[in-house]
């Protein structure tokens, strides 16, 4: 019978004593996960596919091990979900499209397979944005993810699923990946962290591709304590990932005890224009950076200017490169394949018309344009070198100050259908988050503050290249002083 | 370097091509829709001429690294059958396509 734990707020290092004091077991935390999801997901549609037979044989073994005293992995019996861009072996994969609609994945994403090594228990797959490619999961070939906090609002994306999952705490803590803001927007507003790691800093390896020179592979969770303890163990280099970085992966649990007084905060003049942005985002993260301020920490403003083509040079970078990435789904060796053609021009075209949706073509014709004969240099070239001149300047501002302090989203989760018909305006939702990646730096998402209709308010903590732990230090602290992260959505505290 | 110019106006004809191009058929309902918010989209992206780039180097690789090798050596990956298990046509153990060359008469 399955029933809720009141653990809502439990770390996991928290679950993890009690597991080991048998206050609870592995079995009972499974269920707790899958009772939330039972009970609440008819209305958030967080998950595309539960894997609850999977999992409670998974918290057998989980509870064998307690009872035989074996020592537990750092994140044994604790229940998380992944977006449905990583591949699970045997277990749909969709990528959040119809394309991979009937895709059993042969093999375990790397990130997928540290994680379940270290004990982790896969409880389902979270609907997206199809591919990445989305700000809301509105462009998910399925349906639309609600928030927790409002269902009829957004829970933002593309990793909106994952990020609903964690706030309705079904499941500990979810995996998804950030392209242009993916997992700080949804944490933002979602009320849950979440971190864009440095590129590289995590394996790519069975994510499915969007722009392969910005995508991160990252997680959302409760607490920053417990989303440096997850990156302890995803991260690191991957011989099936080149471009995964040959670092050495930190002690980032221990490190975030140290003191924070006397680091130097930027906050981007350009990030708190007066147009498009909601006045309760601006106060909410300026209070948050009165309050690192008051924790001794000294707060200045720095410059970005080119971050008014931040969009530009990010969207006509990553549909390029999508445009090429995307050529894989062909009905040949996997995905949606039409039965109807008789030559191999038609089963492409075919099978790609119907398979894709509006966005995923959309974002794919334009990367097709971006990169054709006498167009080449006027946009993706051109795009290229605003991205250098954006990375140049974060480095400038490096030299000045350890940490960026931004906004995230421009509002607070906006309603469903608000950008129905109008994709440009979509894409400028994401102005404050779609500068980083380019960049491959860092990035936490955090709590920072409610609007006064009671919606999330994020922020961010952006640091140089490799500073994770300078960010989860900076936000531990930050939680410590304040509880925005614990408040709960009334739709899961109704009972 | 001259100032980048403004992008031409994009017709249904290139929008046709380009899906040509990318393997995608679409019906005319879509070409003009695409066509429509094209012009939105790159009329955005027009900005970028703004942006002095003489003599800026495009970076794709922003953590440094170059060229990593490994050993050539083969290692075991996937059984056949896991490779085949999503193939939509297979036979005897290859994945079935629609025939490229044609038959000589």
């Amino acid at each position: 019978m399955k029933k809720t734990l009141e653990i809502e707020n439990f770390t996991i290092k928290e679950i993890h004593e009690h597991l080991q004091k048998g206050k609870f077991s592995a079995t009972e935390l499974v269920q707790d996960s899958l009772a939330r999801i039972e009970k609440y997901d008819v209305k958030i549609k967080a998950f595309l596919t539960v894997t609850d037979d999977l999992a409670l044989n998974l918290a057998k073994k989980v509870d064998s091990k307690i009872t035989k005293r074996i020592k537990l992995g750092s994140l044994e019996g604790i229940p998380y979900s992944a977006k449905d861009v990583f591949c699970t072996k045997d277990i749909r994969s969709t990528g959040g499209s119809k394309m991979l609609d009937n895709f059993y994945p042969p093999y375990d994403a790397s990130v997928i397979k540290k994680v379940n090594e270290a004990g982790a228990i896969l409880i389902g797959k979270t609907n997206c944005d199809p591919f990445g490619f989305g700000s809301s999961t509105e462009n998910s070939g399925y349906f639309t993810s609600r928030n927790p906090f409002d269902i009829e609002r957004v829970p933002g994306g593309s990793s909106g699923g994952s990020g609903a999952a964690v706030a309705a705490r079904m499941g500990v803590f979810s995996i998804a990946e950030d392209t242009g803001g993916s997992i700080r927007q949804p944490s933002s507003f979602c009320n849950v962290t979440g971190i864009k790691v440095t590129y590289g800093r995590v394996s790519r390896h069975g994510s499915m591709a969007y722009g392969s020179s910005l995508d991160t592979v990252g997680h959302m969770g409760r607490t920053v304590e417990d989303v440096a303890r997850i990156l302890e163990i995803t991260a690191g280099r991957d011989e099936h990932d080149a471009t995964s970085a040959d670092k050495p992966v930190l002690d980032y649990t221990e490190l975030v005890k140290d003191d924070i007084k006397g680091l130097q905060i930027g906050l981007p003049k350009e990030y708190f224009p007066r147009e498009g942005m909601d006045p309760e985002v601006a106060k909410t993260v300026r209070d948050a950076a009165n309050t690192l301020d008051d924790m001794g920490c000294h707060i200045e403003e720095i410059s970005l200017p080119h971050t008014e083509y931040a969009i530009a040079s990010y969207y006509l970078v990553a549909t390029s490169e999508l445009s090429a990435n995307m050529a894989r789904y062909d009905g040949i060796r996997f995905g949606y394949s039409e039965k109807g053609g008789k030559e191999l021009r038609e089963l492409y075209e075919r099978s790609r018309s119907e398979g894709f949706g509006d966005e995923e073509k959309r974002r794919i014709l334009l990367g097709t344009y971006a990169l054709s004969a006498g167009y080449y240099d006027a946009f993706y070239k051109k795009a290229m070198q605003v991205r250098t001149l954006i990375k140049k300047e974060f480095d400038e501002a490096f030299k000045r100050v350890d940490v960026i302090l931004a906004p995230v989203a421009p509002t607070p989760p906006f309603k469903v259908g608000l950008h129905e018909g109008d994709p440009l305006s979509m894409w400028l939702e994401d102005a404050f988050t779609v500068t980083l990646n380019p960049t491959g730096c860092p990035g936490l998402a955090l709590p920072a503050g409610f609007s006064k209709s009671g919606l999330p308010i994020g922020m961010q903590l952006i640091g140089p290249q490799f500073s994770e732990d300078l960010l989860f230090r900076l936000g531990y602290h930050f939680q410590k002083k304040t509880d925005f992260h614990k408040k709960l959505p009334s739709l899961i505290e109704e009972d | 370097m001259k100032k980048d110019s403004k992008t031409k106006k994009i017709t249904k004809k290139d929008v046709k091509h380009i899906a040509s191009l990318a393997r995608i058929k679409l019906t005319e309902k879509e070409i003009k829709k695409f066509q429509k918010e094209f012009e939105a989209i790159l009329s955005h992206f027009d900005k970028l001429g703004e942006v002095k780039t003489e003599g800026v180097t495009e970076i794709s690789q922003v953590t440094g690294i170059t060229n990593i090798m490994r050993e050539d050596f083969a290692k075991e990956f996937l059984t056949q059958a896991h490779a085949l298990q999503n193939a939509p046509k297979s036979k005897d153990g290859y994945i079935q396509v629609p025939s490229v060359l044609k038959k000589s008469e």
